[in-house]
């Protein structure tokens, strides 16, 4: 496929690993911060091909995991309504909550569909009236945008039954709350391309400055990270620390205004609680006052809701990349795919899962 | 989940920017786009689409920068690459310092 296939060229992967073999001469940490390119590393098996002197660190980056349980609740308690139909991405139907999830909720008659777009959830909500449609927005700045669109295509088309439980988080405060946590052992960045393709990546650009790392904007196939990495072991090396695009075709340095507009007509950034990290201030997103009736956490009376997160899971310390998936107790062992203690072990995009998928053991 | 996948716009529904639908062709696979993030995209052209809707469009010129970049390591040396040439976003960044 066109602007698939090319980046995943096995002769020009080749040459770039022998490059990287070349340049490294000593131990360097890198943190790839989104999942999706994670899940890359892990199927090509990219972290085998590199020089051991590279570490891996798995970031962040995956919104799934990153949704509190006291949020997952919400969903459940809003999708537990029987006026409700509760629509969301796959990736959520099995996230546990503090007692259950999404899906043994439809398992016990509730109407909770999975839709691939917000959009989607916006038509049903157009061709049911009588119900109240609901839409877990969980996602990054990648995803922001089409959930506002879909706020404003609501609200164009007059829908009263229409709300959404605003779960978004956006990338570079975490970044900075990694960046700041006393035990940070990160020398460089692989920033999410997806994300940079809405925001551009200036916001990346005092972090670099002030933690003195390199950021590298990044893609996701196979030829794109190991260019994204060649370029920030070149900077380690040389002993630079700027933000650099490697994924060009994609990214701008002033992102998709256009996009970002759509964004900042719907929402605006608040402190949101991060899944095993705890609260990082900015960095998520709620409604601004116009569109603040599509909130469904309002509409439903569920804003002081509040759960503990239980404690065997350590995907904090995952998510953050202190400890690699297969360093908890529990992976592989009470923690699997078909019986997920985490979020992490949920989403295609969680390390854990990535790890359990592809058979790793560091 | 931050899934974006190349597709390109084959036809055109609407004008409104906001609400400009594109039939959008996924290796043969046609599906509805929703364009509002795209509002001067044309027919024809490639864009990044995630969960319903075009991230950016995809710049053609940069689409094979991946292979410059190799080559211009194989002629000049990791050290010693002319940046700014293949990066012209970069001059704009203040000057990098040394650790
Ligand atoms: S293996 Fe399971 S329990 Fe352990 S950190 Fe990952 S998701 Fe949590």
């Amino acid at each position: 496929m066109k602007y698939v296939s090319e980046y995943r060229n096995r002769e020009a992967a080749e040459r770039y690993v022998e490059e990287l073999h070349k340049i490294t001469t000593r131990n360097w940490n890198i943190m790839e911060v989104c999942g999706g390119q994670t899940h890359s590393i892990l199927k090509y098996g990219i972290d085998r091909l590199i020089p051991d002197a590279v570490e891996l660190i798995h970031g962040p980056g995956c919104p799934v995991c990153v949704t509190p349980v006291g949020l997952i609740d919400k969903a459940i308690s809003i999708a537990s309504d029987d006026s409700v139909i509760f629509c969301s991405f796959g990736d959520m139907m099995r996230v546990p909550g503090s007692q259950r999830d999404l899906l043994s909720v439809k398992a016990a008659g509730g109407d909770v569909r999975m839709v691939y777009s917000p959009l989607d959830a916006v038509r049903i909500a157009n061709e049911n009236p009588e119900r109240e449609v609901v839409f877990f927005a969980v996602g990054f700045e990648t995803t922001a945008p089409v959930t506002a669109a879909a706020v404003l295509r609501a609200d164009a088309l007059g829908l009263s039954n229409f709300s959404m439980l605003a779960a978004h988080v956006l990338v570079p405060p975490a970044i900075e709350a990694v960046l700041s946590s006393p035990g940070c052992r990160i020398q460089g960045f692989l920033a999410a391309g997806h994300v940079c393709s809405v925001m551009g990546y200036t916001e990346y650009e005092p972090l670099a400055e002030k933690y003195k790392v390199p950021i590298v904007v990044t893609g996701f196939e196979p030829l794109d990270i190991l260019e994204g990495l060649h370029m920030c072991v070149t900077q380690l090396e040389k002993g630079t620390y700027r933000v650099e695009n490697q994924y060009h075709r994609s990214v701008t340095r002033g992102g998709n205004q256009d996009a970002v507009a759509l964004i900042n007509r719907v929402f605006r950034p608040s402190d949101r609680k991060w899944r095993g990290i705890g609260e990082i201030p900015g960095s998520g997103l709620e409604f601004t006052e116009d569109y603040s009736s599509f909130d469904a956490s309002v509409r439903f009376g569920v804003e002081e809701m509040s759960v503990e997160e239980p404690s065997e899971c350590i995907s904090g310390l995952v998510l953050t990349g202190e400890r690699k998936p297969d360093q908890c107790p529990a992976f592989g062992e009470a923690c699997t795919p078909q019986h997920p203690l985490g979020a992490p072990m949920v989403s295609t995009e969680g390390a854990c899962a990535a790890y359990f998928r592809y058979r790793r053991t560091t | 989940m931050c899934l974006g996948v190349p597709g390109k716009i084959e036809e055109i529904k609407g004008d409104d920017p906001v609400f400009r639908i594109g039939m959008v062709s996924f290796g043969g696979t046609l599906r509805e786009v929703s364009l509002a993030g795209v509002p001067k995209a044309v027919v024809g052209e490639w864009v990044i689409v995630h969960a319903g809707f075009a991230l950016n469009t995809i710049r053609e010129e940069d689409a094979m920068e991946v292979f410059d970049y190799l080559r211009q390591i194989a002629e000049y040396g990791a050290k010693e690459l002319p940046r700014e040439d293949i990066y012209p976003d970069i001059k704009d960044i203040p000057d990098e310092g040394t650790q």
